[in-house]
């Protein structure tokens, strides 16, 4: 059992420091400008942090014991293929929920 | 124009948020019961999300409180997996850093993964909105999403009971953002920085408090840049 005391100081102290990660730029840069080397390298955040991020729950997932399932990365693939020749995030989306529900329908 | 464009934007928004009710959902839902299950209160856990409002951090923290590491590692892991944020925050400057102070506090509060992935991208296809525009259009992603963050957190650790792994529930943030990535990957720079970050956060797994991730996505954004800088965008 978690005590009471610690419970509350690491919701609290957690609150703060992850305002303050995500307030350090937008709060305290604001609008001075940014060297043009910083920017071409921001361009890449969202293309890098976020598959970072999913690349080990599809290749390692939790869910299966941390081994990898054919079945997830065969769905995290055809998400990929679709989503990136359509365009289409939905279509992308529908594409690897439909491998999903037929891996696990089937036998 | 002004105030019809910010209110198009914002609705705009709202269209693009609502399909993360979705994503988000389930893993709130699934916070609470792993929440109760730990012996935290409704009050605690709901705490937790209105507060943190980080679902991986909050997972992490849960996790190693139940395991009885000392404060200072949890608090240390969980802010370590947020690091990432300190990204997101750096890269919506440009976009963002024109608008009023307690608005970009707002925006850092309401900061979460799938807020800043529709948002980003968002912003990439209209670069020369004003700024008031995209944080309309901001407001309008995460309206939709936050109220089902903090109530299905309070619901799950009010039913407290197991929800069956078989529904494959945790493999809706993976699909949700792959399908959001795969269509930014439109150049050559954009396409190397992501193979580049997938390759090394797979390598550096072995590293601590989730900083292969930052590695990571140093060197694929350092690739990208790389690649732009030779070769143009």
């Amino acid at each position: 059992m978690i005590e009471q005391t610690e419970i509350w100081f690491v919701i609290v102290a957690l609150g703060i420091g992850s305002f303050l990660l995500r307030f350090l730029f937008l709060g305290f840069i604001g609008d001075r400008p940014m060297p043009p080397w910083l920017l071409r390298h921001l361009r890449y955040t969202a293309v890098t942090v976020l598959p970072a991020l999913v690349a080990p729950l599809v290749v390692w997932p939790a869910a299966n014991g941390g081994e990898t399932d054919p079945m997830r990365v065969l769905a995290a693939a055809a998400t990929l293929f679709i989503g990136f020749w359509t365009k289409n995030v939905i279509a992308a989306m529908g594409s690897g929920a439909a491998v999903l529900l037929v891996a696990h329908y089937l036998p | 124009m002004a105030q019809s464009d910010v209110m198009s934007s914002f609705w705009r928004g709202v269209r693009h948020g609502v399909p993360f009710i979705l994503v988000v959902g389930p893993f709130a839902l699934l916070f609470g019961v792993i929440a109760a299950e730990a012996g935290l209160h409704v009050t605690e856990a709901l705490a937790f999300s209105v507060v943190v409002i980080a679902g991986a951090a909050q997972f992490t923290a849960l996790q190693l409180m139940g395991e009885n590491a000392p404060t200072w590692v949890v608090l240390l892991s969980a802010l370590a997996v947020n690091l990432r944020m300190v990204m997101y925050s750096a890269s919506l400057t440009p976009h963002l850093g024109g608008i009023a102070l307690w608005k970009r506090g707002l925006v850092a509060y309401f900061l979460v993964d799938q807020a800043y992935a529709v948002s980003i991208l968002e912003y990439e296809r209209d670069p020369d909105a004003s700024p008031a525009v995209k944080f309309a259009y901001f407001i309008g992603v995460v309206l939709p999403i936050v109220p089902f963050w903090y109530g299905l957190t309070a619901a799950g650790a009010l039913v407290g009971a197991a929800i069956p792994p078989e529904l494959g529930l945790d493999f809706a943030l993976p699909i949700a953002f792959i399908a959001m990535i795969a269509p930014a990957l439109r150049t050559n720079a954009h396409r190397a920085a992501a193979t580049v970050s997938v390759i090394l956060v797979l390598c550096l797994t072995w590293i601590p408090f989730n900083l292969g991730l930052i590695i990571a996505a140093l060197g694929g954004m350092a690739t990208g840049a790389e690649i732009e800088r030779r070769y143009g965008l």
